[in-house]
C-alpha cells in the first residue's frame, strides 16, 4: 500500500502538485470545521457555564465574508486548473501519432510505420506521443494512472490524448468507462522503452506502412474501381480531399478532417458530395475501425504535400 | 371516523390518524392522509433501501480479493447496476421529500392535508408500479448497464432487461414529479393565518427547493430514457454512432437530469439537518434568509453544471472551461450553509440526543464529500480522478453520508411525532456514532484507491489495491449492522415505547404544537402564526 503513485509523464509532476496544494487547503478547511464544532460542541454544551450572552441571528459581514473568501479561493483553484487543462488538451504540433481502436475488451494500437500491438502501448522515452483513438463497439475509456492521463474513447469520433513519458518502465493501463461484461478484464500495458530502443523495435516489425496497407484495403473492397481517377464512373476524386473544404449537397460546407473521412466511408449517406449521386454503398458492417484508419492513411498519402506516405506524420490539429 | 378524541387517548399509540382513518389495510390503501401516504412511503422505501444494501454487501464481499472470486463479471455488474438504479431512484429521490416531507410539510404549514390528496395516493401508486418494473427485471436476469445507461452499450448491445428497468425508472419519475407539484401548491397554497415566507421552517424551504428541480429536470429524463427505448426497440438512430446518431448526446440529456438530481437528495437533508441543529441547540438558526436563499441557488445553479460528468467524455476543451467554473459557483451556497450551521452553535445550549448527533454527523460527512468535489471540479485533476474510486468515495459522501444521514437523523427527530412513541435514546446514539465510523471506515479508503488509479465498476483489480478494499469492505459490514440497529429499536418503540407527548423535544414549529400522533386533520383549530420558525427561548 503506497500513497505515491509514479510519476511517469509530463503531466504527472504540476498535477501532483496541484492535487498536494487542494489537500493541503482542502484538508484544512476541512479540519477547521472539524475542530470548531467540536469546540463549540464542549464549550456549549447543556449545563455548561459558557457565556451566552449577546449572541446574533444573523451578521451581514461575516455572511458576505465567507460567501466572498471561498468564491475568490475557488476562482484561484480554476485558474491553476485551466492552466493545466489547456495543457493537457493541446498537443505540440509534432507529437508523433499513434492510433488506437478500443473494442470489446481490448486495445488495438497501429504504430506509424504499421506495426501493431494488442493490450500493450510501446511509447519511446522523452517523445510528445499523440493517441488518436476510436471505438468499434460502445464507450471506452483510455487511463494511465501513472501519466495522470485519461480520454474517453468514443465511437463515431476520434478524440485524442497527448504526453511526454518520463520515466522508463511498465505502467497499468485501464478502461475507465463501464463498457460490458469483461470491462474490468480490458487493462494492458505501457512500455516506455528508450529513442533508439523504440526505433529497433519498430524496424523490427515486417509490417506495410499503413498507407499501403490501405492502398491494398481500397483495391480489395473495391473503392478504386470508382475512386481511381481513370474509372469509368463519376465519384469525387480522393486526391488533396484531406484538409480541404467540401461542399455537400446540401450546401454544407465542411473540412474534409478525419471524422469527415471516417463518415464518408461508413456512413457515406450522410454526407454526399455536391454534384454527385449518393451512389456509395455503406461499408459500415463490412468494415472495422482499423481499416478505416488505414484507408484514411491511404486517402491523406494521396494529397498534394511531399510524400506522407513515408512519413506518415502528416496529423493536422483536429 | 373515532369522534370522541381526547387529550389522554391522543397521547397513548394507537390512536390519531393511525386509527382515526380506520384500522384495515385497505384503509392505508386508499388514504388521502398525507401522514399516512408518508408511512406507506417509508415502509416502501426502508424495503428498498434494504434490497440496495442487500447489494451493496455482494459488491463489498466480492471486492475482498482481487479476483472477484465471489461473483462472475456479469453477475458483479448487475449487482451495481442494481445497487445504483434502487438506491437512487427508489430510496434516495423519495426518501426524505416524499416520506418526511409528506408527512410533516403540512403540519409544519399549519394545513390540514396536501393541496391535492389523491394526486399524493396516486404517486405513491405510480411509486409501487416503477418499483415491481424494475424487481421484475431483476427477478428475470437482471441488467447490466449501471444505472447511468450510457450509451451504445444499453441500446444496442447489453443484452439484458433494459427496457424493464427504463419503464420502471420512466414510471417512477412521474411519482417524483407529482409529488414535486404537490408540495410546491402546497406551500403556496395552504398555509396557515401569519405564515409568511420567512416564517417557514428551513426544512419546508428546503422541501420547495427540491420540488423545483423535481417538476423541472424529471422531464428531463423521462424523455431520455423514452429514447433509449425507440432506439433500442425500433432501431431509430439517436446515440449510436452506427445509425448516425450520437452517444455523447446521451450523457448530455441524462446529466441534464441527474445532476440535479443530486440536489434532490441532498437539499432535503440539508432542510431536516437544519431542524435537527436549532432543536438540538436550543437556538435560531443563524442567518436564515441565508440559509433559505442558498437552498433556491443552489437548486437554480445545480442546472447549469452537468457537463462537469463529461470533462474526459469527448466534449470540447471550453465546455470543460465553462462547466469547471460553474461547478465552483455551486459551492459557494453550500459553503454558506456549512459555515452557517457551524455558527448555529455558537453560544447555543447544545443536547446530544440521536438527532443531534446525526446532524452534526451530516455536517462532517458533508463537509468532506463536498471538499473533494471541489478536487473533480478542478478540471486538470478531475481527468485523473474521474471515473475511480475517488468519485465512488465522493458521492457516497454526499448521498450517503449527507442524504441517509439526515434522512435517519429526521425519522427519529420526528419518530415520537410520527409514532407517539419515544425509542431507546442510548442504543440509538450508540447507532449514530457507529454508522459515522463504519461510513469513514468504508469510504475514506476509497478515496485513496481512486487517487492511486483503481477505476470503479471492476469486478477484478491489481494485487497493490487490496489492503484498502480489504479495509473499505470491513467498514461495510460496521455501516451495515448500524443501519439494521434502527430496524430493531425502532420496530421495538413501535410497541413498548413510552408515550412520547406532543412534544418531546421541546421544539418550536407548528407540528409539535398539536398531539403524537396527530389527529387525521393534523390541527383540532386552525393555527395562527404570530413568529418566526425557531424561538427557542433558553
Amino acid at each position: 500500500m503506497s500513497l505515491s503513485l509514479p510519476e511517469a509523464s509530463n503531466f504527472a509532476v504540476p498535477i501532483d502538485r496541484m492535487f498536494n496544494a487542494m489537500l493541503v487547503l482542502c484538508g484544512g478547511v476541512t479540519l477547521g470545521v472539524f475542530v470548531v464544532m467540536f469546540w463549540f460542541c464542549i464549550k456549549y454544551r447543556r449545563g455548561s457555564d459558557a457565556n451566552r450572552e449577546g449572541r446574533h441571528s444573523t451578521k451581514m459581514g461575516l455572511e458576505l465574508s465567507w460567501m466572498l473568501i471561498p468564491f475568490l479561493l475557488f476562482v484561484g483553484i480554476f485558474a491553476w486548473s485551466i492552466n493545466l487543462w489547456t495543457l493537457l488538451r493541446r498537443p505540440p504540433a509534432g507529437a508523433m501519432p499513434v492510433y488506437i481502436v478500443a473494442k470489446q475488451w481490448m486495445w488495438k494500437v497501429q504504430h506509424v510505420n504499421g506495426r501493431r500491438e494488442i493490450d500493450t502501448l510501446t511509447v519511446p522515452l522523452g517523445v510528445p506521443v499523440r493517441l488518436i483513438m476510436t471505438s468499434q463497439d460502445v464507450i471506452h475509456s483510455f487511463y494511465i494512472p501513472d501519466f495522470r492521463v485519461k480520454q474517453d474513447v468514443v465511437p463515431g469520433r476520434y478524440t485524442a490524448l497527448w504526453f511526454v513519458a518520463t520515466r522508463l518502465g511498465n505502467f497499468p493501463l485501464f478502461c475507465s468507462e463501464y463498457c460490458g461484461t469483461d470491462h474490468a478484464a480490458m487493462t494492458g500495458t505501457v512500455k516506455v522503452v528508450s529513442r533508439e530502443d523504440y526505433q529497433k523495435w519498430l524496424k523490427a516489425s515486417t509490417a506495410l506502412p499503413p498507407a499501403e496497407q490501405g492502398r491494398q484495403l481500397f483495391v480489395q473492397f473495391g473503392c478504386s474501381g470508382c475512386h481511381d481517377p481513370g474509372s469509368g464512373i463519376r465519384a469525387p476524386v480522393l486526391r488533396g480531399v484531406y484538409g480541404s473544404t467540401v461542399t455537400l449537397a446540401d450546401g454544407v460546407t465542411v473540412t474534409a478532417d478525419d471524422r469527415y473521412l471516417h463518415d464518408a466511408i461508413v456512413l457515406p449517406a450522410t454526407q454526399v458530395v455536391a454534384g454527385y449521386a449518393p451512389i456509395m454503398p455503406t461499408y459500415q458492417s463490412r468494415i472495422d475501425e482499423e481499416d478505416v484508419l488505414l484507408l484514411m492513411a491511404y486517402i491523406k498519402s494521396l494529397g498534394p504535400q511531399a510524400s506522407p506516405a513515408q512519413t506518415g506524420v502528416t496529423h493536422a490539429q483536429r | 371516523m373515532n369522534a370522541a378524541v381526547t387529550s389522554a387517548d391522543a397521547e397513548s399509540m394507537g390512536s390519531g390518524y393511525l386509527v382515526e382513518g380506520g384500522r384495515t389495510l385497505w384503509s392505508w390503501l386508499s388514504t388521502r392522509d398525507h401522514k399516512r401516504i408518508g408511512i406507506l412511503y417509508a415502509v416502501a422505501i426502508t424495503t428498498f433501501f434494504f434490497m440496495g444494501g442487500v447489494a451493496a454487501t455482494l459488491i463489498r464481499l466480492n471486492l475482498i480479493y482481487p479476483d472477484g472470486r465471489m461473483l462472475s463479471a456479469e453477475t458483479y455488474n448487475k449487482t451495481f447496476t442494481f445497487h445504483g438504479v434502487v438506491m437512487v431512484w427508489f430510496f434516495l429521490i423519495p426518501s426524505i421529500p416524499a416520506t418526511l416531507g409528506n408527512f410533516l410539510l403540512p403540519l409544519m404549514i399549519g394545513a390540514r392535508d396536501m393541496a391535492f390528496p389523491r394526486l399524493n395516493l396516486f404517486s405513491w401508486y405510480l411509486y409501487m408500479v416503477g418499483g415491481l418494473f424494475t424487481v421484475a427485471a431483476l427477478l428475470l436476469g437482471g441488467v447490466d448497464t449501471g444505472w447511468t445507461f450510457y450509451t451504445p452499450y444499453s441500446t444496442m448491445f447489453s443484452n439484458s432487461n433494459v427496457i424493464l428497468v427504463v419503464v420502471g425508472v420512466f414510471v417512477v419519475g412521474f411519482s417524483s414529479i407529482l409529488t414535486g407539484l404537490n408540495l410546491i401548491v402546497t406551500t403556496h397554497m395552504m398555509r396557515a393565518p401569519g405564515m409568511h415566507w420567512y416564517r417557514l421552517p428551513l426544512f419546508v424551504w428546503a422541501m420547495y427547493a427540491t420540488s423545483v428541480v423535481m417538476m423541472l429536470a424529471t422531464p428531463v429524463l423521462a424523455m431520455t430514457l423514452s429514447l433509449i427505448g425507440l432506439e433500442r426497440l425500433a432501431g431509430v438512430g439517436i446515440f449510436d454512432p452506427a445509425l448516425g446518431g450520437d452517444p455523447i448526446l446521451f450523457q448530455h440529456f441524462f446529466w441534464f437530469y441527474s445532476h440535479p438530481a443530486v440536489y434532490i437528495m441532498i437539499l432535503p437533508a440539508m432542510g431536516v439537518v437544519s431542524e435537527l441543529i436549532c432543536n438540538g441547540v436550543h437556538r435560531k438558526i443563524f442567518g436564515y434568509k441565508f440559509m433559505a436563499w442558498s437552498m433556491l441557488s443552489i437548486a437554480f445553479i445545480g442546472f447549469l453544471v452537468w457537463g462537469h460528468h463529461m470533462f474526459v467524455a469527448g466534449q470540447s476543451m471550453y465546455a470543460g472551461i465553462v462547466f469547471s467554473i460553474l461547478s465552483f459557483v455551486v459551492a459557494v451556497p453550500s459553503a454558506i450553509k456549512v459555515f452557517n450551521w457551524l455558527t448555529t452553535l455558537h453560544k447555543g445550549t447544545i443536547d446530544f440526543h440521536a438527532p443531534m448527533i446525526y446532524a452534526l454527523g451530516f455536517i462532517g460527512l458533508f463537509t468532506l464529500g463536498g471538499m473533494t468535489g471541489l478536487f473533480l471540479a478542478a478540471v486538470a485533476l478531475d481527468v485523473n480522478l474521474t471515473d475511480t474510486y475517488f468519485v465512488v468515495a465522493h458521492f457516497h459522501y454526499i448521498m450517503v453520508g449527507g442524504s441517509v444521514m439526515a434522512y435517519l437523523g429526521g425519522i427519529h427527530y420526528w419518530w415520537p411525532k410520527v409514532t407517539g412513541r419515544m425509542y431507546s435514546e442510548t442504543i440509538a446514539r450508540i447507532a449514530a456514532v457507529l454508522m459515522f465510523v463504519g461510513f469513514n471506515l468504508t469510504f475514506f479508503p476509497q478515496y485513496i484507491l481512486g487517487y492511486e488509479g483503481m477505476p470503479r465498476r471492476y469486478h477484478q483489480y491489481l494485487p497493490q489495491f487490496q489492503d484498502l478494499n480489504i479495509l473499505s469492505s470491513i467498514g461495510a459490514c460496521v455501516l451495515a449492522i448500524s443501519y439494521l440497529m434502527p430496524l430493531f429499536y425502532l420496530g421495538h418503540s413501535l410497541f413498548r415505547g413510552e408515550a412520547a407527548g406532543p412534544n418531546p423535544w421541546q421544539a418550536t414549529g407548528l407540528e409539535w404544537t398539536t398531539s403524537s400522533p396527530p389527529p387525521e386533520h393534523n390541527f383540532h383549530e386552525t393555527p395562527v402564526v404570530t413568529h418566526g420558525p425557531y424561538e427557542y427561548c433558553d
